[in-house]
C-alpha cells in the first residue's frame, strides 16, 4: 500500500502544478489580451508603411504575423525579419498558450496516476470528475481554439477552469481510495468518461456563447468606452464566436446524449431500472432537453442570434447545477461525491 | 389616416363571412399550424424543461414517500395545497403529462409532413441553377479547355455520390451552354427524421412498460427462505403495471441460500453477494433448481425477468422460555438504519403458546413483545449500544421488553419494525425491561418468562422486475442517437456547374468557361473548406486558388 500512496501524492503533486502553472499561463494570457489592441493598431501601421503594394494582405488580421517577404517586398532584402515583427503582446500569449499543452499533460498525468494509485478507473467522486471534466475542457480547447481567430479566448475558457480546479482541490478533494460495490462495474469508465468529456466541451461552447451575447451588445468597432466595451474590443466578432458555440454544442450534444442513454443502460443493471426520476436523472434530462431546445432554436427565425445564445448559458448553467447542487445539496443515488 | 386620403382609398372587400363550419375547420387548422410550428415547440421544451424542476429539487412519492410526508408535515399550510398541485408525483401529473403530450403531437405533426416531403424530395431532381451563380455563398470560375459537353463530363465523372441533374438551355441562357445541379446530403433530413421518430417510440415504448410490467420487492432469511412469484402477496411492496390486475405474474421460485458481504478495514462495502437457486417457467411443474449468483450490478436475467440484490440487513433471533418451559424462536429482519454501521432497529411480538390461559383474551393480555436496537458489532458507550462495524463481529442488542397486548389482534396495521405507541400509552402493553443483551445471553423477567438473545442471521432484499418491452426503449434510444449523429454530421449541399464556349479560342483548342456555385443548405460553418476541394478536384489546382468565398 506504500507505492500507492506514493502514486497518489504524485497524482496530487501533479494536479497542484497544473494548478500553478495554469495560473502562470493565465497572466501570460490576460497580459497579451491587455495589450492587444495596441499592437493591431501597431501591426496596421506596420503593414501600410511597409508594403505599399500588398494587395492580397488584410490589414490587422488577428494573429496573423505580417509575413516578412509580403511586407517588405524584394526590394528591402537586408531588413531582418521573424522575431522582430512578432510583437510583445504575441510572444506573451505564445508563452502563456505553451504553458496550456504543459497544464494538458500534468493534468492527464495527475489523472493517470490516480488511477494507478487506485487501482480502479479514476472517476469515483467529483473530485475526479472535475478534474477529468477540466482536463477535458483543455484538450479540446487546444483543438478547438488552436486557429488564430479563436486564440485570445483562451483567457475565458482558462478562467473557468481555473475557478473548477480550486473548487475540485479544495471542497470537492477526496483521498484516493476504492469505491462503493455499486461503482464496480465496468460502465463507470464509460459512462462517467462521456458525461465529463461533456461537460468539458460543453464548458467551452458556454463561455463562447456568453461572450457571443457580450460581442452582440457591443458590435465591432462601435463598442464604446466603458469597461465592458474595452474588453468586447478584443474579442473575435459575433459571427465567429456564434459559430464556435454551435460546433462545439453540436459535438457534445451528441456525447452527452449518449452519456445519459449508457447511464441508464447501467442503471438497469445496478439500481433495478434504466430510469427512475432520481435528482441526477432528472436534471440531466432538463439539460439535455435545454439543449434541444438549444438547436431547435438556431433553426427558428427570430431565436437565431441572441435568444439562442442565452438558451446555450442556460443549458451550460443546469449542467454545473447538476454537478454542484444536485450532488452536494440534494440526496440521490448519484451521492457519490466522497463528502461527508 | 387624413380626410383626403378617404376619396383617393378604394374601400377593401369585405371578404364573405365564413359559415359555422367554415369557421371551424379555420379554427381547428390554424390551431393544429399553431401547435406544429417549431416557436410552439421550442416553448413546450422550455415548460418541460421548467416543469421537471421540481421533481429534482422536491422530494417525490416514486422515490422517497417518507420524505414527502415529513415535508408535508413541516407547512401544515403550504403542504396540502403543494400536494394537490401534484407537486410531489411530478412525473406523473396532469400538468407534466399535459406538456409532453402537446410536444409530442407537435413533434408528429411537424414529421409527417416532413416524411412525406423527404420522401418526394428524394424521387425530384435536383433544382436547376441559378441564374447568377456568383451570388451564392461560395463561387468559382474559370477556363479550361475541350468542349462544354467534355468538360461537364469530366466533372461529371467526379461527382461521385452525389445526385445530379444535367440541364440545357434555359429562358435566358448563352449559346451551348449546359447547366448540371448536384446535391449531397439527404441523409441528414433522413437521420433527424429517424432520431424524432426515435423519439416517439421511446416514449411508446417506456409507457408499454409501465403498462404491462411490474416490479415487486420481498425480503428473504438468506439462508434458506424461499418464495414464489403467484401472486402480488408474496412481495413485501409491489408496483403493478396499469393493466395488471395482479393474476398473470410471470411464475418464478428464489431460493437464497447465503449472502456474503465484503468490507474494506474502513467499513466501506467492497461487494456484496448471495448464491441463489430457482425455477422459471416450465421448471415448476418439473421441480428442476437451477443456480445462479447475485451481485450488485449483476443482476439474474431470465426471460423477461430480472432479479436483482437490492439491499441486505440483520435478522435477530431471540426465544422466549415461558415460566413452563414451552419456547418459542422468531427470526425477524430489523431494519438497517445506519448504512455505515448497520445499527438496525425492529420489533418483536410472541403470543404464548395456546393452553396456558384460560381463555383468548388472557392470552393477548400476556402476550411478549420486544423492541430495540441491533448492532452487528457492538460498541457499548456505558449502557448505549451503537455498532463499530457494519460487518457481524459481536452482534449485542439492546431492547425493552414489553408484556400485554402487542398488537396482533387488534384489527389494525401495526408496523413491522417499531410497536404501537398508542398500545403502550393506553398501558395494554407494559414495559417490563430494558437489558443489553449479547450473544446466547437471556434476561429474566419478574413473572419468569426467560428472553434469549440467540444471535443473528442475515436478509436480503430482492427485487422482480418484469418489463416486456425494455429492450425496445433501448433500441429506440440507440435509433434516436444514431439519427441524431449522421443529422449533425452530413450536411445538406448543392452544387451547380454552368459551362459555356469561351468567346476566344486559343491554340485551335476550345475553351470552356466553368462556373461553379456551392451552397449548404443547413449550418454553414466549415462547409466552404470543402468547396474549395471540391473546386480543385473539379477543375484543377489553379482555379481553386482563385475561388471566391463570401462567409455569408
Amino acid at each position: 500500500m506504500i507505492a500507492h500512496e506514493t502514486l497518489a501524492r504524485y497524482s496530487d503533486w501533479a494536479f497542484e502544478s497544473a494548478f500553478a502553472v495554469l495560473v502562470l499561463a493565465l497572466v501570460l494570457l490576460v497580459a497579451e489580451y491587455a495589450t492587444h489592441r495596441a499592437d493591431r493598431v501597431a501591426e496596421r501601421e506596420l503593414v501600410t508603411a511597409g508594403a505599399p503594394s500588398g494587395g492580397t494582405q488584410v490589414p490587422g488580421r488577428v494573429g496573423g504575423p505580417p509575413t516578412p517577404g509580403r511586407v517588405d517586398g524584394p526590394q528591402s532584402p537586408g531588413r531582418v525579419d521573424g522575431p522582430q515583427s512578432r510583437t510583445m503582446s504575441e510572444r506573451l500569449g505564445n508563452m502563456g498558450r505553451a504553458l496550456v499543452v504543459v497544464v494538458a499533460a500534468l493534468m492527464v498525468a495527475s489523472i493517470v496516476l490516480r488511477g494507478f494509485a487506485t487501482e480502479r478507473f479514476p472517476l469515483g467522486n467529483m473530485y475526479e470528475f472535475v478534474a477529468m471534466a477540466c482536463t477535458a475542457a483543455v484538450l479540446f480547447g487546444l483543438v478547438a481554439l488552436r486557429k488564430p481567430a479563436y486564440r485570445i479566448m483562451w483567457v475565458y475558457l482558462l478562467v473557468p477552469v481555473l475557478i473548477l480546479m480550486f473548487l475540485a482541490a479544495t471542497v470537492l478533494y477526496a483521498d484516493a481510495a476504492p469505491v462503493v460495490p455499486a461503482l464496480r462495474s465496468f460502465w463507470l469508465p464509460i459512462h462517467v468518461t462521456i458525461i465529463s468529456i461533456g461537460s468539458g466541451i460543453f464548458l467551452v461552447s458556454g463561455v463562447a456563447s456568453l461572450l457571443f451575447l457580450l460581442r452582440i451588445r457591443f458590435p465591432k468597432d462601435a463598442e464604446g468606452s466603458g469597461v465592458f466595451g474595452r474588453v468586447a474590443q478584443r474579442l473575435p466578432d459575433a459571427q465567429t464566436l456564434d459559430r464556435l458555440a454551435y460546433r462545439t454544442t453540436i459535438i457534445a450534444f451528441p456525447l452527452f446524449g449518449a452519456g445519459i442513454i449508457l447511464g441508464a443502460i447501467w442503471a438497469e443493471a445496478a439500481w433495478g431500472r434504466f430510469w427512475g426520476w432520481d435528482p441526477k436523472e432528472t436534471v440531466s434530462f432538463i439539460t439535455w432537453v435545454v439543449y434541444a431546445a438549444y438547436l431547435h432554436a438556431r433553426a427558428t427565425s427570430g431565436w437565431r442570434n441572441t435568444r439562442a445564445a442565452w438558451i446555450n448559458v442556460a443549458g451550460f448553467v443546469a449542467m454545473l447545477f447538476n454537478l454542484f447542487i444536485i450532488n452536494m445539496v440534494v440526496s440521490g443515488l448519484h451521492s457519490y461525491a466522497g463528502l461527508t | 389616416m387624413t380626410a383626403t386620403d378617404t376619396p383617393t382609398t378604394t374601400p377593401q372587400p369585405v371578404p364573405p363571412r365564413q359559415g359555422p363550419t367554415g369557421r371551424a375547420v379555420a379554427f381547428v387548422r390554424n390551431t393544429w399550424r399553431g401547435l406544429t410550428s417549431m416557436r410552439t415547440a421550442l416553448v413546450l421544451l422550455f415548460l418541460l424543461a421548467l416543469a421537471a424542476i421540481p421533481g429534482a429539487l422536491l422530494p417525490q412519492r416514486s422515490l422517497n414517500a417518507g420524505k414527502v410526508d415529513e415535508y408535508i408535515a413541516a407547512r401544515p399550510t403550504l403542504g396540502p395545497f403543494m400536494d394537490k398541485l401534484e407537486l410531489f408525483d411530478v412525473f406523473g401529473s396532469f400538468w407534466f403529462t399535459a406538456i409532453y403530450v402537446l410536444l409530442f403531437v407537435s413533434l408528429v405533426g411537424c414529421i409527417l409532413p416532413r416524411c412525406v416531403e423527404h420522401f418526394r424530395a428524394l424521387r425530384t431532381r435536383p433544382v436547376p441553377a441559378p441564374r447568377n451563380l456568383g451570388r451564392l455563398p461560395h463561387h468559382a470560375e474559370t477556363t479550361v479547355g475541350g468542349s462544354p459537353e467534355e468538360v461537364l463530363a469530366r466533372v461529371r465523372g467526379q461527382l461521385k455520390g452525389w445526385r445530379i441533374a444535367e440541364r440545357a438551355g434555359g429562358p435566358r441562357a448563352k449559346d451551348c451552354e449546359l447547366t448540371l445541379s448536384a446535391e449531397k446530403g439527404y441523409l441528414r433530413e433522413f437521420g433527424n427524421l429517424v432520431f424524432h421518430i426515435s423519439l416517439v417510440g421511446l416514449l411508446f415504448t417506456v409507457a408499454m412498460g409501465k403498462l404491462f410490467g411490474y416490479e415487486g420487492q420481498r425480503i428473504l432469511i438468506a439462508h434458506g427462505e424461499e418464495f414464489c412469484t403467484t401472486s402480488p402477496a408474496s412481495f413485501d411492496s409491489f408496483r403493478a403495471g396499469v393493466t395488471l390486475d395482479g393474476t398473470g405474474l410471470n411464475p418464478m421460485c428464489i431460493r437464497v441460500n447465503d449472502f456474503e458481504a465484503d468490507y474494506l478495514d474502513n467499513g466501506q462495502a467492497e461487494m456484496f453477494t448471495s448464491n441463489i437457486d430457482y425455477q422459471y417457467g416450465d421448471d415448476i411443474t418439473s421441480n428442476t433448481w437451477r443456480q445462479a449468483e447475485l451481485k450488485v450490478n449483476h443482476p439474474l436475467r431470465v426471460g423477461s425477468d430480472r432479479v436483482y440484490l437490492q439491499g441486505h440487513g440483520f435478522a435477530p433471533t431471540f426465544t422466549v422460555t415461558w415460566p413452563n418451559g414451552e419456547t418459542r424462536t422468531e427470526t425477524l429482519q430489523f431494519a438497517p438504519d445506519d448504512p455505515r454501521t448497520f445499527l438496525s432497529s425492529g420489533a418483536m411480538r410472541f403470543d404464548p403458546p395456546g393452553g396456558m390461559f384460560p381463555d383468548a383474551d388472557e392470552r393477548r393480555r400476556n402476550q411478549i413483545a420486544i423492541e430495540g436496537l441491533f448492532a452487528p458489532t457492538a460498541a457499548l458507550h456505558g449502557s448505549l449500544l451503537s455498532s463499530a462495524f457494519p460487518k457481524m463481529l459481536d452482534p449485542a442488542v439492546a431492547i425493552d421488553i414489553y408484556k400485554g397486548d402487542a398488537g396482533l389482534d387488534t384489527g389494525s396495521p401495526q408496523s413491522l419494525f417499531s410497536l404501537n405507541g398508542e398500545l403502550i400509552n393506553q398501558g395494554r402493553l407494559v414495559k417490563q425491561d430494558r437489558v443489553n443483551l449479547k450473544q446466547g445471553e437471556s434476561a429474566t423477567l419478574a413473572d419468569g418468562t426467560q428472553v434469549r438473545f440467540d444471535g443473528a442471521t442475515d436478509f436480503v432484499n430482492l427485487q422482480v422486475s418484469h418489463d416486456p418491452a425494455q429492450q425496445w426503449v433501448l433500441v429506440s434510444a440507440l435509433a434516436m442517437m444514431a439519427g441524431l449523429l449522421v443529422s449533425l454530421l452530413v450536411k445538406r449541399r448543392r452544387v451547380w456547374v454552368r459551362v459555356y464556349p469561351a468567346g476566344t479560342v486559343a491554340g485551335g483548342e476550345r475553351q470552356t468557361v466553368v462556373e461553379l456555385g456551392g451552397l449548404a443548405r443547413t449550418d454553414q460553418a466549415g462547409w466552404g473548406d470543402e468547396f474549395d476541394r471540391l473546386v480543385a478536384r473539379l477543375l484543377g489546382h489553379d482555379a481553386a486558388g482563385s475561388a471566391e468565398e463570401k462567409n455569408r
